[in-house]
């Protein structure tokens, strides 16, 4: 491992029987990231359910009941690494209704890979699928075809299949799109090219993954630091400290930068940039420091820090998309709580718009919203939020919508 | 302006500064479990750099089963007095003593008893949060844990019924007598765990590098041996180079075979390790593959 070695999340999503598993077992074999001790345990799984080969899909199975079931139910982490990169996979299930488990895992993915059986070509959960990318602002898309080998590795109907996704991909907002042909199985175009497909030039996946540009994933221009934590140790040497803490989602800060401070509109200047190992000149996201401010204003826990050039918006109304996660469907009558960045309010659905068919994206009026359904939304809150669009920020256009009776996540928010 | 570049460690860093940053920020009452192994040493340094200048808002929380290796109780102890936090240590004898526990053999492994003391001392208390060092890499059944998951009144963890964590956004939200268990380095694994230690030059229990050590040998496992554990009849005792991938309960813990004397070295031997670190180390979990998640659902963090 070298000491630039970068993270990068991704996720899989593809129909039952795609061969998400057996992908994932395959990157993870060929990357020789699989122990001994795990391989031991699948090859007995896999001899004693009378297979000739080793399973590699079981690999990635989860918890007890779900392995009796055989069936994976929601999102498990895996993690391996190569000489160039750490990986993080957040593996979902291809379930119908788990829409809310994709968006769950999409959520914190640099790059989704969406799998194509290449017999079937593009289906309804294709598109469900890039939907949700889309929906969710994953940077980075890549659809691998897989099942080559039982096309015969052929050309023509890779090309075929590209075509009539980019065809329905155009309506939505997608980045940057990479198509693979691929032979999970076999492994051709996993981390070995293989020989059966010389007409293809692209990356294999595993040069994908290792070589996609992530430094812009974040918002580099606007700069906003939700505060966390305000630290006043008020001992000794630091007697007079005060240090606002917390994370730049976005942007960059620098020493004598003026900041302003949200909600309340009061400018002052950044004095120093203090971290456990020093003080810092500048600081970017998504680095976690302690500002300290050259005037004494009162700020807590929800307040942001912004640069003036580039305000976000400030207000108690919005709208968003929401994806509904709870078994209770969404009540109208009811209040609700936001968190946002490190802001917590009371929020009312002032109106309820319509609501989005993953599957054909039309819209429909006057829903109701059960689990798994995105909804467009108009909220209101008890105390102003500050925000950006969802599109220009993931980090302050995000929110979660929890419920205050039973204190569970109930939705998933994304500001317009 | 471009972004600079942030390397794995530093992102994950940063996560779990903002992780501990939250807890504190949201939970009336939190403390940080803190055994003296090297997962907890990283979360300490970690804990550093989300709050110093200022005391950490939480204590330092132990849960002795008293099978520990006196390496590790020695640094545990020596740590908390270094940074002059708080540590609070409950252990299994006083569970003992009350009857809460009831020890049937009392050479046997007792990480199942573990559970038991937590939840008293939770209790006792009155945490409503505790931040543990586990990771997602370590287990089957934790690669689908919460970094904030959520425990019913009775400690209990269950798998179907956890709150969705989207983005970054954690809900810490809980009803009196329930309680969270927290999981700053979800995302570490072994490796960043070890880089980590070399960068940040950590101080770690001497028993994690290479030692020569009297073991015996049963089946695959090489075991050390203390007064907790006697060779049977017809086992001879070895000198050999060990160091310890985990350092838990004496009775259970094994060593792997090893020179590596400092942290580049076991960073080296791990880059080719092909054991995960809990298949190699812990013979509580070898005896069934789902036994983990049977310990987590009582209780156990
Ligand atoms: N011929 C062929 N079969 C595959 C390929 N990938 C997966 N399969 C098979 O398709 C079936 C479903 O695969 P699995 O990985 O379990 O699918 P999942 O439900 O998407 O996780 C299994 O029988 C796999 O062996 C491939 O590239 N070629």
């Amino acid at each position: 491992m070298s000491d630039t070695t970068q993270l990068l999340r991704f996720i899989t999503a593809g129909s039952v029987d795609d061969g998400k598993s057996t992908l994932i077992g395959r990157l993870l074999y060929d990357s020789k990231s699989i122990f001994e001790d795990q391989f031991s345990a699948i090859s007995k799984t896999s001899e004693k359910r009378g297979m000739a080969a080793v399973d590699l899909s079981l690999l990635t199975d989860g918890l007890q009941a779900e392995r009796e079931q055989g069936i994976t139910i929601d999102v498990a982490y895996r993690y391996f690494a190569t000489p160039k990169r750490k990986f993080i996979i957040g593996d979902t299930p291809g379930h119908e209704q788990y829409t809310r488990n994709m968006v769950t895992a999409a959520s914190t993915a640099n790059l989704a890979v969406i799998l194509i059986d290449a017999r079937r070509g593009v289906l309804t959960q294709t598109r469900r699928h890039t939907f949700i990318a889309s929906l969710v602002g994953v940077p980075h898309i890549v659809v691998a075809v897989n099942k080559m080998d039982m096309v015969d590795y052929s050309q023509q109907r890779f090309d075929e299949i590209v075509a009539e996704y980019r065809q329905f991909a155009a309506q939505l907002n997608l980045h940057e799109v990479t198509f693979i042909p691929l032979s999970a199985l076999v492994g051709d175009m996993v981390v070995e090219r293989g020989e059966a497909m010389d007409w293809y030039q692209g990356p294999t996946l595993m040069d994908k993954l290792e070589s996609v540009v992530i430094d812009q994933d974040v918002n580099t221009r606007d700069f906003r630091f939700p505060v966390q934590w305000v630290c006043r140790p008020q001992t000794g040497e630091h007697h007079d400290f005060r240090g606002f803490m917390g994370r730049i989602e976005a942007g960059q800060v620098a020493v004598g930068d003026e900041v302003t401070l949200l909600p309340a509109g009061r400018t002052t200047r950044v004095k120093d940039i203090v971290t456990y190992d020093g003080s810092l000149k500048t600081a970017a996201a998504p680095q976690s420091v302690a500002l300290t401010l050259t005037d004494e204003i009162d700020i807590s826990r929800g307040d942001m820090l912004v640069k003036a050039e580039l305000m976000p918006t400030v207000a108690q109304q919005f709208t968003a998309m929401l994806c509904w996660l709870s078994e209770t469907p969404m009540d109208k009558n009811r209040k609700y709580i936001i968190k946002h960045t490190s802001r917590v309010v009371k929020c009312l659905v002032s109106s309820l718009d319509y609501r989005v068919d993953v599957n054909t994206l039309e819209h429909h009026e006057n829903p109701t919203v059960n689990m798994n359904d995105i909804a467009h939304v108009t909220l209101k809150t008890q105390k102003p939020l500050v925000f950006d669009s969802y599109t220009r920020n993931r980090a302050t256009g995000s929110f979660i919508v929890i419920d205050e009776a039973t204190n569970n996540t109930v939705a998933a928010g994304m500001i317009c | 302006m471009s972004n600079p570049t942030f390397t794995h460690l530093d992102v994950l860093e940063s996560e779990s500064i903002h992780i501990m940053r939250e807890v504190a920020a949201e939970c009336k009452n939190p403390a940080l479990l803190f055994s003296g192994g090297k997962d907890s040493i990283v979360m300490l340094r970690l804990a550093e750099k989300a709050f110093r200048p200022c005391k950490f808002p939480f204590p330092l929380v132990h849960i002795d089963t008293e099978h520990n290796f006196p390496e590790v109780i020695k640094a545990r102890d020596k740590l908390a007095a270094d940074l002059g936090e708080r540590l609070i240590v409950r252990s299994l004898e006083g569970s003992i003593a009350k009857g809460t526990i009831i020890i049937k053999d009392p050479d046997l492994p007792r990480n199942p008893y573990q559970s038991v003391t937590l939840l008293e001392t939770i209790a006792e208390f009155g945490f409503d949060a505790c931040m543990g060092g586990a990771r997602r890499d370590e287990e089957k059944a934790r690669a689908k844990e919460r970094i904030f998951s959520f425990r019913d009144e009775f400690g209990q963890w269950d798998p179907k019924n956890q709150r969705p964590e989207l983005w970054d956004i954690y809900n810490t939200r809980v009803h009196n007598d329930e309680n969270m268990r927290v999981f700053p380095i979800s995302n570490w694994t072994e490796m960043d765990i070890w880089e980590y230690i070399d960068r940040e030059n950590l101080y770690i229990p001497s028993i994690y590098y290479a030692h020569e050590r009297e073991v015996i040998r049963r089946g695959d496992n090489v075991i050390p041996v203390s007064h907790l554990v006697q060779p049977r009849p017809g086992e001879k005792i070895e000198m050999v180079s060990v160091r310890f991938r985990t350092v838990g309960d004496m009775t259970c813990t094994a060593p792997v075979e090893s020179t590596a004397s400092n942290a580049l070295e076991i960073i080296a031997e791990t880059a080719i390790t092909r054991i995960t670190e809990r298949g190699a180390t812990r013979m509580d979990d070898q005896t069934s593959e789902a036994s983990m998640e049977l310990r987590k659902k009582e209780g156990y963090f």
